[in-house]
């Protein structure tokens, strides 16, 4: 589904991904561990299209186009989901609005009618229900006064609304308490099929204990130093990163 | 070259035609301040952002004019079924295409020379022309030289019309080019109210001038909505005064939406001359192409406990301008005012200008006021976060410039009006 070749990315001028490859497979987990500053939201950028990052190098292709041609736009209408790290908020904008807005410029791309208001609620009625959202929240202006957990409920909220093919969480888990960090994640094993993939950037291995992963990477310095499992997140618990920088500080001797 | 001399001609016709009476006198004055105070130039400091020099290069004749039901039809506002329409045609009022629903004990519509020669003389005498106190510029005194078929209404005593005021100007410029100068009187009495909104509209493809003077006084315990929607097109140009004075405690509320037109100037004076009294003024301009609009408002605190808001928003895109002026007065006898003032701007070209200057002048020393202004550009982390749910580029800047503008639609009161302007926005951000 995606492919990632040797992808190296520059922010005003410096660069930040230093030749990263990744497969991910319909059906996958994949989470990308790493510590501060190792690029994990760097490359979600890239991959979302945000345009302060600059590809130098390697490709992207993503069910069967390249990537870096889409618009971000283009991104979302093929399937890619990107949920913000640090939800926007933007006053004047109803939420409600805004995301018949989204699926509709979606159904339009795959050429079906715009849902009218009555199947959209609908829709909304089942998907709120799904990721334990209130409706008080989907009738105020997007993200405008949430508090950190209603931001991230309303990134998987919208996820569960445009039913992605590859969703990419940037760093969900931070800035959760545990109960909203169950029900976020319990939004995204629901939303998860044989069709889908996801994509878990994380800090952290807490969130790895409600979404099982079956692959597990660690970026580090712009590079993905390490595959393995899912025990590879338990063994970067208990041990820290410093074993993995260790390990490549070995590797160079 | 600009050719001032055949308005002499002009002006000699109408006094000739209409000798004597104190509207003669007041044309008589206005005419021989603009003699003697031409045109404003960049050199006067409130012209300095816009010159209106241009459009006195075309010469302007008063002809016959074409307009019929059919046009009027075309530009009414929605609500007008149940409002009172005054019809202006390239500037005079005219009594065929207007309806006034309310009744004679509501609201009293009558022409200026049959208010000032009947039983409103003393009204009058006091009131009309008052603004001239307050703008002495070439443009302004044009406008009362040729006093002639205006309006004066009154809103009675105690009442409160159900039905509101809506105001078309309507320029013929399918023969030739067009000065209108509506000049209009309005007396909202004692704990009465009034809601007024004013639109815009010249027909054909020769330029039009509309050199407007609107001037409202407002009694005791009266409430005033006043909206003032601007949608004409590029080469419809406009100056306009409303000025408004409270001469009892009450409160005003205007919004002032300007979406198209060639040069636009807005002079907006709220004199408050009366202890507590409360005004709001808001204002927004979406402007592109080479649209040129200029707010200047003006806050004279009088007397003492008066309470006054401005927040005035505007986009500049493709080559157009923006002016904002926002003049504070506090008069030494106006302790205890409060007075606020923001200008918020969004440039979205590198073409487009904004100036914006506060001007606050307090003789007072017992005053709270305050002012601000900000020019930025569109966020470009909504931008993307907005993209990056599928909504292209151009909709999600039209969803986000909405949502900019969506806290001043917000004080349009009347749904109908409220809706109607909306859907002027929409449009107006849609085509690009």
């Amino acid at each position: 589904m995606l492919s990632i070749k040797n992808i190296h990315a520059n922010v005003e001028g410096k660069e930040i991904l230093k030749g990263i490859n990744l497969e991910i497979k319909a059906g996958e987990v994949h989470a990308i561990m790493g510590p501060n500053g190792s690029g994990k939201s760097t490359l979600a950028s890239v991959l979302a299209g945000r345009e302060e990052y600059e590809v130098t190098e390697g490709e992207v292709n993503f069910l069967n186009k390249d990537l870096l041609e889409l618009s971000p736009e283009d991104r979302a209408r093929e399937g890619l989901f990107l949920a913000f790290q640090y939800p926007v908020e933007i006053p004047g904008v109803s939420t409600t609005n805004f995301i018949k807005a989204a699926v509709n410029e979606k159904r339009k791309y795959q050429g079906l009618e715009p849902l009218d208001s009555v199947a959209f609620l609908k829709i909304m009625k089942e998907k709120m229900k799904l990721v334990e959202i209130d409706q008080s929240l989907l009738s105020r202006f997007i993200n405008e006064g949430f508090s950190g957990g209603e931001k991230k409920r309303n990134e998987i909220f919208q996820m569960a609304m445009l039913e992605p093919k590859l969703a990419i969480l940037d760093e969900t888990d931070s800035g959760l308490d545990i109960d909203a960090l169950r029900i976020v994640a319990n939004g995204i094993n629901k939303l998860h099929n044989p069709d889908r993939a996801v994509l878990v950037i994380t800090h952290y291995q807490r969130l790895l204990d409600y979404i099982q992963p079956d692959f597990v990477h660690v970026l580090f310095n712009g590079r993905i130093v390490k595959s393995g499992t899912k025990e590879l997140a338990l063994e970067l618990e208990e041990k820290g990163y410093d074993f993995i920088t260790d390990e490549i500080d070995l590797t160079a001797q | 070259m600009i050719d001032l001399t055949y308005f002499k001609a002009q002006f000699e016709t109408l006094q000739q035609d209409n000798p004597d009476g104190e509207i003669a006198s007041i044309r008589k004055e206005s005419f021989d301040v603009f003699n003697k105070t031409g045109l404003p130039t960049y050199k006067t400091e409130d012209w300095k952002y816009t010159s209106v020099s241009s459009l006195f290069e075309l010469v302007y004749h008063q002809g016959k004019h074409t307009v019929g039901i059919a046009d009027l039809e075309a530009l009414r506002m929605p609500g007008h079924h149940k409002a009172n329409e005054l019809v202006f045609v390239n500037g005079r009022f005219d009594a065929a295409l207007s309806n006034v629903l309310s009744p004679a004990d509501e609201m009293t519509v009558l022409s200026l020379k049959d208010a000032i020669n009947g039983t409103y003389s003393d009204l009058l005498r006091k009131h009309l022309n008052q603004s001239s106190t307050y703008i002495k510029d070439g443009v302004h005194a044009l406008n009362g030289a040729f006093i002639d078929e205006g309006v004066f209404v009154h809103v009675h005593k105690g009442k409160i019309p159900q039905h509101p005021i809506y105001v078309y100007h309507i320029m013929d410029g399918r023969t030739q080019p067009i000065l209108a100068q509506p000049r209009n009187l309005i007396y909202v009495d004692e704990n009465s109210k009034l809601q007024l909104t004013e639109t815009y509209a010249t027909l054909g493809t020769s330029d039009s001038f509309c050199n407007e003077v609107l001037e409202m006084v407002v009694e005791q315990g009266a409430f005033v909505e006043y909206y003032k929607i601007q949608n004409d097109v590029a080469h419809a140009n406009q100056v306009g005064t409303t000025h408004i004075t409270q001469v009892g405690r009450s409160y005003v509320h205007t919004v002032t939406v300007t979406l198209g037109g060639g040069i636009v100037r807005n002079n907006l004076n709220l004199i408050l001359d009366a202890e507590g009294d409360e005004t709001h003024l808001y204002g927004l301009y979406l402007l592109k192409g080479k649209t040129h609009a200029d707010n200047h408002t003006l806050i004279d605190n009088k007397q003492p406990n008066c309470f006054s808001n401005q927040l005035y928003k505007g986009i500049s895109d493709d080559s157009s301008t923006g002016v904002f002026n926002g003049r504070i007065m506090v008069q030494p006898d106006a302790q205890k005012t409060n007075s606020f003032q923001s200008n918020k701007n969004i440039l979205l070209s590198d073409n487009a200008t904004i100036n914006t200057k506060p001007q606050l002048e307090i003789f007072a020393d017992d005053v709270k006021c305050s002012h601000g202004c900000t020019v930025g550009q569109l966020d470009e982390e909504a931008l993307f976060y907005l993209r990056a749910r599928g909504i292209p580029r151009d909709k999600a800047e039209v969803l986000l410039l909405q949502a900019y503008a969506a806290d001043i639609i917000a004080q349009i009161k009347p749904m109908a009006i409220r809706a109607y302007v909306e859907k002027l926005i929409y449009d107006h951000l849609s085509i690009v």
